[in-house]
C-alpha cells in the first residue's frame, strides 16, 4: 500500500546554504556549491526569553518550518507538524553529561532542553499552534521515518502536514561515537490534494532497492553527513524537476521508495 | 476513527513483572515506591525502581544493545506470554506489521557513566561504549526490531512524558491509512541521572512518595517501566468484548517549555479530541486515569481541564502514587492499567493522597471501586507542552 502527498513547500538549510532558493540553484547545477558554516537566524517569532535560550536545533527547526509553510501559504498556527531528528540537541546533551560526571549541579534550563521534543515545543510557542504535533526518531532512518509518518497523517487527517527534519552534531567526545558532520535540515509542506502551490506529487512505499547516492560527491556528503540529509536525493529531483524514483535510507536492506512526479 | 483491538498487553513496573502483580496492587491499593538507592544518586527522594533489571541478559548476538533500558524492554516483553503472541502476529502480518515505541531518555545512563571514564590523555569515551545500542533514542526499537524480526515501519516517538501514549495514536493512523494491519506499541524508560538530577534542579522531586492531587503534594516520584500492547485492525473474527482503543487526541499548549498552561487549555483540547474521535460524550466515560504527576502546577492545570469537560461527575485518579512517574513509559503503563480495569471490572483509586486538595474541583477517587467501567480516558502530558489523551473500551 503506497501513500500519496503533494509537496507545496520546501526548505533546506545546511552548511553554506541558507534557504530553499539557494539550495535549488545549487542542486539544479545553476550555481556552484560553496561550503561554509550553517547560518541560523535568531527566531524572531519567539518571545525574548525563549529566543535567548534557543540552541541550534531550535533555531534550525523553526527556520525550516517557517520557510516551508510560507511557500505553501499555510498559517503555521493551524498546521499539523511532524518533527524528526536522530539525536536532537547535541551540545545540550554533552553539557548535561559533563555536569553529571562532575558536581551534578544541573541547570533547570539545560534539563528542560534535554527532551527530544524541545524544538516542537518552541515551534508551538513561536506560532501559537495548539494542534497535534509529533516528534520521532529512527537513527540513520530518521528522515524516511518522518516522511512516512507525515504522509500517513496527510492520508488520515486530509489536512496539510509539515515535516521538519533536522540534526545537529555532538561535540567531543560523543561525536567520535556518533559522527554527525553537519547542522542541517529539510522541511516539506505536504497536502492530500494538489493546489496552486503544488511543486510535485510524491508516492511512497517501503521496498528493497539500494539507497540512492548522489553523483556529485560534495552533495552526497550533505546527504550522508546528517540523518536529516537522508531526503537530499528527493530534494535534488525537485530542484531539477527531474521526475522519477528515489530510494531513501531506512533499515538494513529496506528503503523508502518515493516516486516524484509533476502534478 | 477506526478502533483497534488490543490483542495482548503487558506491563512491568515497580509493582512487579507482568499483569498479575499490577492487578493485585491496583485492587488492593498498594504501591511500589522505595527510598532512592539507585546508582550513586545522593538525592532525598523515592523512586519506582524495578528489581532484577541488571540481571537480565540479552542474547549473545545482541550485546551491542546492552543497557538498562533494553534489558528492561526484554524482561517486560517476556511476561504474560506476550513475546509468543507478538511473534505469531509478526509471522501472520509480515511487512504489514509495524513497531512504534516511546522513550524519553533511552539508554542515556550508559553515556552518563561513560563520561566518568573518559581517557585523561585523549578525552575519548571508553572503547566499549556503544551510542547506537544504548543512548540513541531509537535504540530500543532497533533492538526489538532485530530481535523480533519486524519488517514493516519502525519508529520511536520521543515527546517526553506523552511518548508512551502517542505511540497508540501513530499506530492507529498507520493502520487506518492502510500502511499496516497490526503494530507492537509501547513505552520503555529507565532510571538515570539526567532525570533525577534534572527534576531536582526544577525543585519538582518529592522527598516522600508522591501524593497526586493532595493538598500537601510536593512533586513527583520518578519511576521506570516498560509496557507493550499488540494492536490489530478489527476483522470479521474479532470478538466484540475485546478491549479496544476507541479514541485518540493530541494537542500542544503553545505556552511554556516546562510549565503546563495554568487553565489546562492544551490538555482540554486533547481530551475533547479523544472524545470526538471516539464519537462519545463526556458522560460516557466512567473513569479518567489522570496524568496526575503530583506537582503543584500539573495537578492544578489538569484538574481545570478535566473539570471543564466533565465537571465533578466522572471519577478520576492518578496511579503514579503506586508506580511513580515512568516518564516516556508512563502513557503505555497507564494504557495497560486502563485495559486491566476494563477487563477485571474495577476503578483504581489513587494511593498516598490524603486529603484531596479541595481546590482541585474533580471527583478524585482515593480507594478502588469495584464497579465495572465501560469506557476509560487516559491522559499523558509532557515538557514542551505536549498532550495526548486516549479512550479505551470495548468494540461493541
Amino acid at each position: 500500500m503506497s501513500l500519496i502527498s503533494y509537496i507545496n513547500g520546501v526548505s533546506f538549510i545546511g552548511p553554506g546554504i541558507r534557504d530553499w532558493r539557494t539550495a535549488e540553484h545549487i542542486f539544479s547545477g545553476l550555481n556552484p556549491y560553496i561550503p561554509g558554516a550553517t547560518e541560523l537566524p535568531a527566531p524572531m517569532s519567539l518571545p525574548a526569553p525563549e529566543r535567548r535560550r534557543a540552541g541550534r536545533a531550535i533555531k534550525l527547526a523553526i527556520s525550516l518550518g517557517m520557510e516551508a509553510s510560507a511557500q505553501a501559504a499555510l498559517d503555521p498556527k493551524t498546521v499539523l507538524t511532524v518533527f524528526s531528528s536522530s539525536g536532537g540537541d547535541g551540545e545540550n546533551c554533552d553539557a548535561i553529561c559533563r555536569t553529571l560526571a562532575s558536581d551534578r549541579q544541573l541547570s533547570p534550563t539545560r534539563f528542560h532542553h534535554s527532551v527530544h521534543n524541545v524544538p516542537a515545543g518552541y515551534w508551538s510557542i513561536a506560532t501559537g499552534a495548539m494542534v497535534a504535533s509529533s516528534t520521532l526518531c529512527a537513527h540513520d532512518a530518521s528522515f524516511a521515518a518522518g516522511l512516512l509518518e507525515a504522509m500517513t497523517q496527510v492520508t488520515t487527517s486530509a489536512a496539510p502536514v509539515l515535516l521538519i527534519a533536522y540534526d545537529t552534531p555532538y561535540p567531543p567526545p560523543l561525536n567520535d561515537k556518533r559522527p554527525i558532520r553537519h547542522v542541517l535540515g529539510i522541511a516539506l509542506a505536504l497536502d492530500k490534494l494538489p493546489g496552486p502551490r503544488s511543486i510535485a506529487k510524491i508516492t511512497a512505499q517501503l521496498g528493497d532497492s539500494p539507497v540512492d547516492r548522489l553523483d556529485n560527491s560534495i552533495l552526497d556528503d550533505l546527504r550522508s553527513g546528517a540523518p536529516a540529509g537522508g531526503g537530499l536525493s528527493l530534494l535534488v529531483r525537485l530542484a531539477r524537476r527531474h521526475w522519477g524514483s528515489v530510494h531513501l535510507e531506512y533499515f538494513d536492506k529496506t528503503t523508502l521508495t518515493v516516486s516524484v512526479n509533476s502534478c | 476513527m477506526m478502533p483497534l483491538v488490543l490483542k495482548a498487553y503487558t506491563a512491568t513496573s515497580c509493582l512487579g513483572r507482568g499483569i498479575a502483580p499490577m492487578t493485585v496492587a491496583l485492587r488492593n491499593g498498594t504501591g511500589g515506591l522505595t527510598k532512592c538507592e539507585f546508582e550513586s544518586i545522593d538525592l532525598e527522594t523515592y523512586v519506582g525502581e524495578i528489581q532484577g533489571v541488571d540481571a537480565e541478559q540479552l542474547p549473545a548476538a545482541y550485546q551491542s544493545f546492552n543497557c538498562r533500558n533494553n534489558r528492561l524492554a526484554q524482561l517486560a516483553i517476556k511476561q504474560d506470554d506476550f513475546e509468543q503472541t507478538v511473534k505469531a502476529s509478526i509471522s501472520r502480518f509480515g511487512p504489514r506489521f509495524g513497531l512504534i515505541l516511546g522513550t524519553s531518555t533511552s539508554g542515556i545512563l550508559e553515556t552518563e557513566l561513560a563520561y566518568r571514564s573518559c581517557s585523561p590523555v585523549t578525552g575519548l569515551l571508553p572503547e566499549k561504549f556503544n551510542y547506537q545500542g544504548s543512548h540513541s533514542p531509537f535504540s530500543v526499537a532497533a533492538f526489538l526490531r532485530t530481535w523480533l524480526t519486524i519488517r514493516g515501519p519502525v519508529s520511536v516517538i520521543s515527546t517526553a512524558c506523552s511518548s508512551g501514549a502517542k505511540v497508540f495514536a501513530s499506530a492507529q493512523r498507520m493502520i487506518e491509512a492502510g500502511v499496516i494491519d497490526a503494530a507492537l506499541v509501547g513505552g520503555v524508560d529507565s532510571l538515570c541521572l539526567t532525570t533525577l538530577y534534572g527534576f531536582h534542579s526544577l525543585q519538582l522531586l518529592a522527598p516522600r512518595p508522591c501524593r497526586p492531587f493532595a493538598t500537601n503534594r510536593e512533586g513527583i516520584s520518578i519511576g521506570e517501566g516498560a509496557a507493550f500492547a499488540l494492536l490489530e485492525r478489527p476483522d470479521a473474527g474479532t470478538r466484540s468484548d475485546n478491549i479496544a482503543l476507541l479514541g485518540v487526541g493530541e494537542s500542544n499548549d503553545a505556552y511554556h517549555i516546562s510549565s503546563p498552561h495554568p487553565d489546562g487549555l492544551g490538555a482540554r483540547l486533547s481530551i475533547e479530541a479523544a472524545l470526538k474521535t471516539a464519537a462519545i460524550d463526556p458522560w460516557e466515560i466512567d473513569y479518567i486515569n489522570l496524568h496526575g504527576t503530583a506537582t503543584i502546577t500539573n495537578d492544578q492545570s489538569e484538574s481545570r481541564a478535566v473539570a471543564a469537560v466533565f465537571g465533578r461527575s466522572t471519577p478520576c485518579s492518578s496511579t503514579k502514587g503506586a508506580t511513580g512517574h515512568a516518564l516516556g513509559a508512563a502513557g503505555a503503563i497507564e494504557a495497560v492499567i486502563c485495559a486491566i480495569a476494563l477487563k477485571d471490572g474495577f476503578i483504581p483509586g489513587g494511593i498516598n493522597t490524603n486529603p484531596v486538595d479541595p481546590a482541585l474541583e474533580v471527583q478524585y477517587l482515593r480507594a478502588t471501586q469495584f464497579t465495572k467501567p465501560s469506557r476509560i480516558l487516559s491522559n499523558s502530558f509532557g515538557f514542551g507542552g505536549t498532550n495526548c489523551s486516549l479512550v479505551f473500551g470495548r468494540l461493541a
